[in-house]
This record gives structure tokens, sequence and C-alpha cells, in this order.
């Protein structure tokens, strides 16, 4: 996280400290530029800390399901597998696909039709199954890609892929990467924010989901928490009053001045701003966390659960609340779509925690007029088998983990809404138009951020690295003209 | 701030500065001479490369090797580069050209003229291509003359020189106390202690700074203060990284380490000892363990995972990381493609993989192959071995010498999964149990799944049994001698065993074919319809059954004892090279996919880098190439490496990166002169060179800056004072914990658990706990906190720790909110800052401003003046009644801070503090 962008002075600063030269405002005032001389023919990327054009989202929120949710069960309503349930899946439409460890040792591939309703809804007619009732009812303004697909078949790799390009660890991820490029709007609250559901289980999370690989540490998403210490030592120690503290901090400015006095490091005089930023966190992330200020009709919309601390309802309303206060990449995580068996049961309770309040969010948001500049996006990893891991019985059965095709959502900010992009073949197998490839979707997601995902870099081992690696397009067709 | 970093990143300062100064003399002297590797290929690689690279040579034309450029088939069948005449070069044409269709480059804007001015004079003078200066073999450059008395050693001489021609005077020394506590963070690591400085300050002589010297370099607490760097690169963690990232046991690499560095050890004895010791002779135990390094690769034991896959990558970090450390060569370029700037071609990558692609270990969850051992239970191991060799009436022998093949003889006859010498595909669990089992077994059909046991005694032997279990009905079991060829002396068909769980069962096959003398068995699963849950079988021991063997009862126990203790031992896992039959051939990764396999190669080292035709087979040749005096790197790394631990910035700034794209060294003369004494006349001494660098002027130089010098040298890359660092993660914790008077000193042993925050430790497949086993660990340094790759310790990542999954060579020192929490909040802060007031309070014996000053003085080794020693006081005094009153408003009671915790925290966090200046 980063914080004194507001002053430029400090923002100068701010990147020769990463460089490690060490040197700072005071110095700069005096340096005459060397660097003019190269300036205006240069081609270097002149761009970062701002949009390279302009933005139609300025914040994203990213409602990440993680464990991959089965996209057959939910939005990619497949009619020709209640004709073929429990027939073998053809080879002809597998094609030697590479299959994960788990079923590959299967000696039959049964088709599973969904055992869910399905049913089109609104004025666009989007798909979408009994599961997500709530889901259901905001379709006209949500933009469903049921083409994306990605090339990990173990949730390891492919989250790591999605989060950050690419399927081994090392590299930024992407709220690192707008971090990098945007700056914050808040300099009380850090611009990228996690909120991680509580007590689930499944799928470990990795901290470099939101790590910053090879960024600076700055870049870094701050991890927000249920209970009493939302943010890691947010709390003062037992004894220190917030006027105590801020008398000890006062003292502390005034000592660390005499130390500038002395030996004129600029370091010291952004050392004072972060603690400045620290102690405005001490009162701004609580207050934020606070949310017994919200009306009555507002838990009633994003359900029972928003008023439990650390469920994904209560993490939406937060996320709602630290788009107001300007955070710019907001990541929730939900674990426990991975489904291998017991899969109709499982996924109930999925739904039932996510549903309502991922549906509320954008209601919420588009009632207070942000659903205009803040893009919204829900979605796993990959995505699930039309066939069934395991003995698929009368009432059970599971999916593996699938590559070839799954389905987001995006809501909001320039997408276009109440729309359909994208289509996968009649068993729900691979993608036949319109495919959408990991890097696509992030490249995507930076160009509604007004960022070029081809120009957004930084250097490292004498690379110029990027998110989407050498690949990616932006896909026109999401975005309303 | 946005153009200097991107053009900083680009060519660096420092070479923007010599490029600059350049051109300025070009425009008045034509016939300066032009250096391809320093002015033209920097151009080439900004414009050029990236389309007549490594990756793509459009139109037939690549700029990345000379005979490409100069010898091109260009499409257009024009010379790109004609020596002697640039009107005459196609390159020149280009790059002038004003039609849109022929200009190069073809996107973005056109070269700056001064840029083509270079090249045409460069082209004129010959067009000669010399060599980038870090392949430049290493010479040992004269040290210039000074015309002052100022200095102590070379090193003030090539430092001095450069200040002069840029019109700059070195600064005075530090004083005193900020030089003691540069030179203690330096080389231990923690601040300095009267004990150790004491003498120094009372009066700063050179003789009692090169005693301070001597006695910090002797301090156990050196080799855990390098430790830290060496750590980041060796990418050392206790766990193993991707999704269920479960703790592993190499600790014992880190103590390693840690008594290398104490030791001394020659850089190019450690460095041969962690790449290739298993392949010295009669590796020791040490030099076992110091083969962690490469072990440190991540494991990835996430159901349904192909373990070739993860195998493959490890193999491809080994190579990225030897390069990274030893070369500073960026190889991970190279693994899809050639490199785009610097002259690599993809083959040499796969190469250098076919040197490291033969070790045994293959991505299984035991980590297997590992080695077994702590101290503790080697201990009992020896008496148990003593009472099994009196039992069996043999000789005791020497009790200080016990390993695993001992382990083997004295167990005999039964042998374990853990016992092979080397295996095939097979699943080798922790406790020794094997079987051809997999994951992934859709194409079990073509593999063969099989174990090595060497070196086995077949006189007398008439049976083998197993404690097995069997899946199905068709699995043979087939033992054959010296090799899966090999006379096959039993064969088994195997039936289904009865039970769901596993129900363990004994059967005993007699041999087919008696035989004597000793042989290599090899145990082979044969599946014979390839469904796998029709052919697994899972062997829990093996037993030889010998004529007339008698096993009693007393021996059998004991047999039983050791066997469990070494069960028991802590297994690290350790790197093992296969056995001839089974080295795997090597292929290039068609893009970078482990999947695509294209041509064979066989191992080899860069042909640039290769300066006198080395030829290497295995790990141990290319470890001793790159310590022998036909590399032109590793010397130079190394010593950029301690350079940017004492100064903050490398002599290279990019550490990580000497290619061409990397920033040019600011002193090269300096660096070649280090690197060379480093190799040769200090032989491979890192203390000399510490000892070398600390004692030179402009180490000892104050870093109080001047107008004059922040208008000439604003990033100090000159050196004219002292350098100014905050100090890292480890050592701010370790820092607060030693001026508290908490500080736990013990050297090694396993990683500990201090406080932590809840729910920071999330663990889901495993019952394993974030805590501290005992008090004292909770203060322990900060280089044994538990290292968890997927969630790493939140109060040192906020002080940029990296997670260490991959290789990094530095870490960018930032500055945040975060870490102001972390210093002013976590308890660990929190704790120290109440021992340091509580002992404040007692020395001040009533007297409130002593009791600040004698905290000051302790934490800074100086007093405060009047002006801070007033903050201070206020401070407390401003402390007291809130303190008092929330006591007060507290019903329970609860324990709080005194005030003294409250000033003592803020001097804990004074910039001072933080940083060594």
């Amino acid at each position: 996280m980063h914080c004194q962008r507001s002053n430029t002075r400090y923002s100068r600063r701010d990147f020769l400290g990463r460089t490690s030269l060490g040197l700072g405002a005071a110095a700069l005032a005096s340096l005459t530029n060397p660097l003019k001389s190269f300036g205006a023919s240069s081609t270097m990327d002149l761009k970062v800390g701002r949009p390279h054009f302009a933005p139609t989202a300025k914040r994203v929120i990213y409602l990440f399901q993680s464990g991959a949710p089965s996209q057959i069960d939910l939005f990619d309503h497949k009619p020709l597998l209640e004709k073929l349930h429990g027939e073998e899946l053809p080879e002809s439409v597998r094609q030697g696909q590479r299959l994960t460890g788990m079923t590959s040792g299967q000696s039959s591939f049964p088709l599973v039709s969904s055992p869910f309703e399905f049913a089109q809804h609104g004025e666009s007619g989007a798909w979408v199954s009994e599961l997500m009732p709530h889901t259901a009812k905001v379709v006209d303004d949500l933009c469903f890609v049921k083409s994306m697909f990605t090339e990990a078949i173990n949730h390891d790799p492919a989250v790591t892929f999605i989060q950050t390009g690419s399927q081994f660890p090392g590299r930024p991820s992407m709220g690192s990467w707008l971090s990098y490029g945007l700056g914050s709007d808040n300099e009380n609250l850090p611009s990228f924010v996690v909120l991680v559901t509580k007590d689930k289980t499944g799928q470990p999370l990795y901290a470099r989901s939101w790590g910053n690989g090879f960024l600076p540490s700055e870049y870094q998403g701050v991890q927000f928490r249920a209970g009493k210490n939302p943010v890691l030592y947010l709390d003062n120690p037992p004894g220190v009053s917030s006027q105590l503290r801020k008398r000890q901090l006062k003292d502390l400015s005034a000592l660390q001045e005499l130390q500038y006095d002395q030996i004129a490091d600029p370091e010291i005089k952004a050392r004072i701003a972060q603690y400045e930023m620290a102690f405005r966190m001490q009162t701004s992330v609580p207050e934020i966390m606070d949310v017994r200020d919200e009306p009555e009709h507002i838990y009633d919309m994003y359900g029972e659960d928003s008023k439990k601390p650390g469920t994904y309802a209560a993490n939406c309303l937060l996320a709602r609340r630290l788009a107001e206060r300007g955070v710019k990449f907001i990541q929730l995580y939900h674990q426990g779509w991975d489904q291998h068996g017991n899969l109709p049961t499982a996924i109930k309770t999925q739904c039932k925690e996510t549903d309502q309040a991922s549906a509320a969010l954008i209601t919420d948001l588009k009632q207070r007029g942000m659903l205009e500049d803040t893009l919204v996006i829900w979605g796993g990893e990959f995505g699930r088998t039309n066939y069934s891991q395991g003995r698929l019985t009368s009432t059970n059965f599971g999916r593996d983990h699938h590559p070839s095709c799954f389905s987001v959502w995006m809501a909001g900010a320039g997408v276009k809404p109440g729309h359909t992009y994208g289509g996968t073949d009649e068993f729900g197998y691979r993608v036949v138009n319109d495919g959408v490839h990991v890097h696509d979707f992030q490249a995507t997601i930076l160009h509604m951020m007004g960022l070029d995902h081809e120009a957004l870099t930084f250097k490292y081992q004498g690379r110029r690295f990027r998110l989407t690696d050498v690949h990616g397009h932006v896909v026109e067709d999401l975005l309303r003209v | 701030m946005i153009k200097e970093n991107n053009l900083m990143a680009r060519t660096g300062l420092l070479g923007m500065l010599c490029l600059l100064t350049l051109l300025t003399c070009l425009s008045c002297n034509q016939s300066e001479e032009i250096s391809y590797s320093r002015h033209i290929k920097p151009i080439l690689n900004e414009y050029c490369l990236s389309c007549h690279g490594g990756i793509r040579a459009q139109g037939g034309l690549s700029f990345l090797f000379e005979k490409e450029a100069m010898e091109a088939q260009t499409e257009s069948g024009l010379r790109p580069i004609v020596p002697g005449r640039a009107d005459k070069s196609e390159i020149i044409k280009r790059m002038r050209s004003n039609d849109p269709e022929l200009r190069m480059p073809k996107e973005g804007p056109a070269l700056r003229e001064g840029d083509i001015q270079l090249i045409e004079t460069w082209i004129n003078q010959g067009a000669q291509w010399d060599d980038h200066w870090a392949y430049a073999q290493i010479s040992n450059p004269n040290v210039p003359d000074l015309d002052t008395a100022w200095g102590s050693n070379a090193i003030d001489h090539f430092i001095y020189q450069k200040l002069k021609e840029k019109g700059l005077q070195p600064s005075g020394r530090a004083t005193p106390d900020e030089l003691a506590r540069r030179l203690s963070f330096d080389l231990i690591g923690l601040p300095p202690t009267l004990e150790n400085a004491g003498e120094f300050l009372k009066n700063p002589t050179n003789v009692h700074f090169d005693d301070l010297i001597d006695r910090l370099l002797d301090s156990p607490h050196y080799g855990e203060r390098f430790a830290s760097m060496w750590l980041d690169l060796a990418r050392y963690a206790d766990s193993n990284g991707y999704e269920k990232d479960m703790g592993r046991s190499v600790w014992r690499f880190r103590d390693w380490v840690i008594n290398a560095l104490n030791d001394d050890m020659p850089f190019d004895q450690f460095t041969i000892e962690q790449l290739a010791g298993d392949l010295l002779d009669v590796p020791s135990t040490d030099q076992s363990i110091a083969t962690i390094f490469h072990r440190n690769t991540m494991t990835n034991t996430e159901g349904g995972t192909e373990d070739e896959e993860f195998r493959s990558m490890s193999i491809i970090d080994r190579v990225n990381t030897t390069f990274e450390v030893w070369q500073a060569t960026t190889m991970s370029c190279v693994q899809c493609h050639s490199h785009p700037y610097d002259p690599f071609k993809q083959e040499e990558f796969y190469e250098l993989y076919a040197l490291f692609n033969n070790t045994q270990d293959a991505d299984l969850d035991s980590e297997y192959p590992f080695l077994m051992e702590t101290d503790s239970v080697q201990k009992d191991l020896r008496q148990v071995r003593a009472k099994i060799l009196a039992l069996k009436g043999e000789a005791v022998g020497d009790l200080n010498y016990i390993d695993k093949s001992e382990i083997k003889n004295l167990a005999h006859p039964r042998l374990f999964g853990h016992f092979a010498d080397d295996f095939q595909h097979v699943l080798i669990a922790n406790d020794g149990e094997f079987s051809n089992s997999s994951y992934n077994s859709n194409n079990q059909k073509d593999k063969k799944y099989y174990l090595i046991f060497q070196d086995v005694d077949l006189n007398d032997l008439e049976e083998i049994r197993y404690h097995y279990f069997c899946r199905g009905d068709d699995a043979v079991i087939e033992i054959s001698l010296d090799s899966i060829e090999g006379p096959i002396i039993s064969r088994t068909s195997m039936t289904s065993s009865p039970g769901k769980d596993k129900d363990w069962q004994w059967k005993s096959f007699p041999l087919e074919v008696s035989q004597n003398g000793i042989h290599d068995l090899v145990f082979h699963f044969i599946n014979t319809t390839g469904d796998f849950r029709n052919g697994v079988v899972s062997v829990k021991e093996m037993v030889l059954g010998y004529q007339g063997e008698e096993t009693t009862q007393a021996l059998r126990s004991w047999q039983d004892t050791l066997l469990a203790l070494y069960q028991g031992g802590i297994k690290s896992p350790v790197m093992k090279e296969r056995t001839a039959a089974l080295r795997r051939p090597t292929h290039v990764f068609e893009r970078g996919n482990y999947l695509v396999k294209g041509a064979k190669v066989q191992p080899n080292i860069p042909e640039i880098l290769n300066h006198e035709d080395v030829i290497v087979v295995d790990r141990l040749d290319m470890a001793k190439w790159l310590v022998s005096d036909k590399n032109p790197l590793t010397a130079r790394v190394m010593v950029n490496r301690i350079w940017e631990q004492l100064f903050g910035r490398g002599i290279v700034e990019t550490m990580e990166d000497f290619g061409t794209q990397g920033f040019p060294p600011s002193h090269e003369e300096l660096l070649n002169y280090l690197a060379y004494q480093f190799s040769h006349d200090w032989n491979w001494s890192i203390k000399a060179l510490i000892r070398e660098v600390v004692s030179s002027d402009i180490y000892q130089q104050s870093s109080r800056t001047s107008a004059n010098q922040l208008e000439i040298d604003p990033f100090n890359i000159y050196y004219g004072r002292g350098t100014r660092a905050r100090l890292t993660a480890e050592q701010i914790r370790d820092q607060a914990l030693a001026v508290s008077g908490l500080l736990n000193t013990k050297i090694g042993g396993e990683s500990v658990m201090p406080y932590q925050p809840e729910g920071v430790w999330q663990i889901t497949y495993s019952s394993a706990k974030w805590e501290a086993k005992h008090e004292s660990d909770k203060y322990r340094r900060g280089l044994y906190t538990y290292w968890k790759r997927t969630t790493p310790y939140p109060s040192m990542t906020a002080f940029d720790t990296p997670s260490r999954e991959f290789c990094v060579s530095r870490r960018i020192t930032t500055n945040t909110p975060l870490q102001a929490l972390v210093t002013l909040n976590d308890p660990v802060y929190v704790e120290a800052a109440e021992s340091l007031g509580a002992w404040m309070t007692k020395q001040g014996q009533g007297d409130l401003k002593k009791a600040i000053e004698r905290g000051y003085e302790k934490a800074l080794l100086k007093k405060p003046n009047e002006e801070v020693l007033e903050i201070l006081h206020g401070l407390h005094e401003e402390s007291v009644q809130p303190m008092a009153m929330h006591v007060s408003m507290d019903r329970n009671k609860k324990k709080i801070l005194a005030p003294m915790t409250v000033v003592a925290n803020a001097i804990m966090n004074l910039d001072a503090f933080l940083n060594k200046s």
C-alpha cells in the first residue's frame, strides 16, 4: 500500500526509495534533472501512477469463488446433457484432453446433467439455475462470460494464474498491479484490500494471490479481518489511549524532525508521513468495519448473514463501504467450491452463502449510483467437468476440475449489462465461440481501469514484466461503447 | 515520479550520466573509440532486440550474436552492417528513413539522432564486437596511485579516483557511536554491546576499530547475519510451498549455512558442497545437508497433480536459481525461447537442465530422498547399534559412525522403501512403505515401477517375504538381479487382499533359483492390465529369509527399536543422484512446455561463459567450473552481494542481472579488483573480503550530506559519504529484543513460532498449530522464525522479507504505515519497550531524566541532547495521568503498561533507531 501520493514531493522520493538510491525530496529540489535531455524522445512508459486513458471503472470488487464453482449447475445451461445423462462422454468431445490425476484413472466418464432447474430471467433472458434466485433477479445488470478458459488444471497453479498471470509463484497479483499503476484515492486506507470469508475450509488461500511479487511490498493487498483486530497490529497496546498515542506520535515527529535537521535524509520525512497515516488508519479502519450505522433494510438486502462479521455477506457489505471510501481494488475470497463429490448438497450450501449478498451488492451499488464506475466480478479459477467424478448415482455425483470452459460474470463500470458473451458446445465441454483466455480477462479488467496491459510494466531481472505476460487481448465486445 | 523511475530502470542513472558525458565529448571529438558492449548494445537492446533478437529474428536479422548480425542472410538480401562503411550499412539507412514502410524501428518513435551517430561512428571504426564487461575474464587491475594521504586501502584508491574526477571529496569519519552501530549491524546483524564496542567508543582509534572488526567477525552471530542474505537466495523456507504448503524439515540447512559462514568456509567449497555435495567422494552428513540448497524448491502435494510436471518445475527453478545466485544471469528468459537480449540460446538452458535432471527426487509427498538423523537420535542409534552388534556377536567398532547403509545392515534382513538406492515411479512414503499407486495413473501402462536395493548378500537366501496389501488381481511382483532386465529370481502373481482398509498380509515367496554373491535387487511391480485399481500393491517391508538365520526375540526387538528411532529422526530432503541405469534423457521443452519435447540435449554450459571449452558431465563438474578461474562471473557476483550488504547498493545495482539489461557497474575496476583478490589472494574467504571493505575509509565515512554533494551526486553513486539504510526485517526485530534484554541468543535448531496474531496461520490439511514450543522461543532471532510460504510471518513481511517461494537477490526497501503499526503495536515490540522501560526506571533510581538518558544511550550508544531529552521527558509527563486514569477506569485491573514503556516505545521508533547511518 502506499499513501504519499497526495504530495508530489513524497511521490518523487517514493520512487527513489524504491530504487534504493535513497535520494529524496530535498535533494531532488536542488537537482537539475539530468533526465530531461532524454525525456522528449524517449519511448519510456511515462504513465505509471495514473491511468493511460480515461477509465470506465474507478474501482474493482472481485468476488473470487475459490475452488471453482460448477458452471454447468449455475449458469451454463446444457439441455443436451439431460438426454445423455449417464451416458459416456464421447471421445470425440474430450479429444484426449489432459485430466487431473483424480479422474484420469477412471474407466468411465458418465455425463451428468444438472439436477437443478434452469430458467431464463430478466429482459435479457439469461439462464440461471434455481440455486441462484437472487442473482437471477439482477441478471439485467450482469454480463455473463461463458467462454472463459484457462491453462491450469490444479487449484494452486490455476488460482495463481488468474490472480497473477502466471501459474508459478513470483509475479505480482492483479490488485498489486493496479495499486502500482494507479496509486491510491484515499490517504487513510490502503488501495488494495482483501476480505476472506471466515471459517471456510477447502482449498487453502495463498498470500501470493494478493502478494506483490517483485513489486515493492507497499503494493501488496492488506487483509482486513473480522473481529477485534481488523488490520494486524492496529490496536494500541493496553493503557495507551488514542489521545496518548497522538501525543506520542507528535513527540516522535518532533524527534524525527531534529534528526532530519542534522542529516537531511528525506527518507525521515517519509517516515513521519507513514506514522501519520498509520495513526489515521487506526481510526478509519475500525470506522469502516463498524457496520452498526447501516440501516436495517440494508441488512435485509444482504441477508441475515451480513450481521455476522466475517461471513461472505458481511464482507460484501464491507466491500461496498470500502468502495465508497475510494479503495481501488477490493478482493473477496470465498472458499469451498471444489465439489469432487457430493456436489448436489455442497453446492447448495455455497450458493446459500453467496447468492443473496452478491446480488445485493449489485443492487446496493446501483441504488447509490456507484455501479456506474465500480466493476464487480464474480468467478473462480476454472470450471468443472460435464461428467461425474466417481460413481454417478441417482442422488449423488461429483465434478472434477475443467480448464476448457467456465463462466464468470461482470457488472458495472462500462460492462455491457444484460449481456451474455461467448458460448460452449452442447456438451458443455469446450468453448465454441468468443473464447476469453485468462490473460484476455486480465487485459480487459486493466483496460476498464484505464490501463493498457501492454504498457503497465515493471522491470525486473532484465525484463519488463506485465500482468498478462506476453499475451492478452482486451475483449472489446464486453464493453459498453 | 514516473519518468525517472522508468528511465532509471532502463539504463540506470549511471549509464545515463555516462552516455550524457559521452555524447558531449562525441560532438567535439569523433575519434573517440566506441565500444560495442558499452555504447551500442544498450541502444540495440532498447530499439531493436525485441524484433531482431532471441525471440524473433524478423526479416532474418538478429543482433543477439555477432555472427547472426554480421553475416545475416536477410530477407531483403541487404547487409545490415558493413564494417567501416556506415553509408553502406542498411541499418543506418533504415533508422534515418522517412518512409514509414522502411523506417526502423517499425513501431514506436525513431532513434535519437545522437544514438544513430554513435552507431555510425562505431561502424566506421570497424564495427568491432567486444564482450560484455561481465563476460570478460577477471584480471587484476592496477591500483591507482593517489595524490593524497587519505585512504586506508586499495578500495579507497579506486573510489577516490572517481570522486576526484567528479569534483567531490570524501567525507570525514562517522562518529564512534554511528560507526559502532553500522559495523555491528553489518557484521552480526545486532546492535553493539558495551563488551564488544566499549573500548572503541571510549577511545576510537584505528587499532580499536580493527579490534572491533575482529571481535565481530569472530562472533557466532556473524554467521546468522549473513545467513539471512544467503537464505533469500536459497529460497529457504519451512514449508513446501504449493497448495497444501505442508511443513518440511530443512532447518539443518539453515544451520549448515550459519556454521559454514562462521567457519569462513571458502566460497568455492561453499559452492561445491551446496550444488553437488552428494557427488563428492564419500560425502559427509554435512555435505549431504548442504545439498538441501536445491531441495528448497517447492513440492506440489495437491491432489491430482502430475508429479512429473512439478519435478520439471523444480529442475527449471534449480537452473534459474543457480544462474541467478552464482552468475547473476537471467536464465528464466531462456526456458521458452532464446534470450531476448543476452547471448543465450534456448537449447543452452536445457543443456544446463540436463545437469540437474538426474536426481532421485520426484515431487513425492514424502520429499524422498531424505537424510534421516538428528544429533539426539544419532546418540540413541549408536547405543542400539552396539546392542545389536553384541547380540550378533560382532565387534562393535567405531561408535561414532552410523549411517543409512549401516542401519540397513543392522536391521537386516528387512528392507524398506527408504533403504532403496534408486527407484523409478514408485511412491515412497515417510515410513518407508512403497507402492505402485499414483494419483496420475492414466498412463500407468507405459511406466515401469521398481526399486533398486544395491549390494544385497544373496548367499544362503531362501525366500523373500513381504508385508503387503494388494488391490485387485492384476499385479505381479518380480524380483530380478542387478537390473530390471537381469535374471529373475522370484516372480509372483498377486491376488486381491481381503478387507477394504489396508489389511496387511504376509506372504513368502521361495526363490526360484538359488543365488550366491552380492548383487543389486530390483523389486518390480507389474500391473498387467494397466487398470490401476486392479493392480496396486503396497509393501510395508520386505524380509530376506536366510537359511539357518535365527533371529532371537532380543535381537528382533532391538532391531525394531533401531527402526523406530530411525523412522522418528529428522528427515531432511537431500539431493541424490540417480544410478547410471536410471539416468533421465533431457529434451528441449518447446516453448517451455514440459509436455512438448523437442531435440535431445547433452549436459553443457553456455558458450558465452565457457571460455576454455570446459566439458561438464554432472553437477559436480558444473559446480567446480563455477568457482574455477575459467568462470568470469562467480567472484564478481559474490563480491557485489557482499558490497550491497555493506553499502545498501551493489557496485552493480541490479544484483540479479549482470547481463546487458542490467545496470553497468559504478566502479568496474574496483569490482574486478575485489573479485580477483577474493578468488585468488584471499582464497575465497568471505571474512577477508568483508574485513577489507569495512577497513576502508569510505566505509567509515559520515553519512551527513552537504548541498554540494547532493547536487553533484544525489544518489551517492561515487561514495562521497557514508550509507544510510533502513535495517532489515530481521535486524529490526533482533535489535528490539537485544536492546530490551529479551533476546535469546541461542544459535540454530528447529525453527520457532514466536507470537503471531490469531487467524494468520491457516492450515487446512493438518492439525499443526502455530505455537511457541518453549517460552524462550518467543525471543529468538528473526531468522529462526518458522517460514511458511503461503502465509509468511506478517511482522517481517511488513519490512520486506520475501515469501521465499523463489530466489530473491535483493529486497526492495519500502516505507509503509504497516511498518509503523508493527513497531508501535506488535506485542513483541510492546514487550520489548516494556522491558527496556523497566530497565530505564531501575537505572534512573528515581531520576526520570537520568532514566530516559540511559535508555536513549542504550538504544543509540549516545546521550540525547537537551532538546531530545526535554521532548522525551515531556512525553513521560503526559503519559502518567491518562495511564493512571486508564487503570482506575479498568474494572478488571488488567495489567497495563507503565508510562516509561511509552517513552521506550518512542525511542524504539526513532528513525535513527530503525536505520544504520
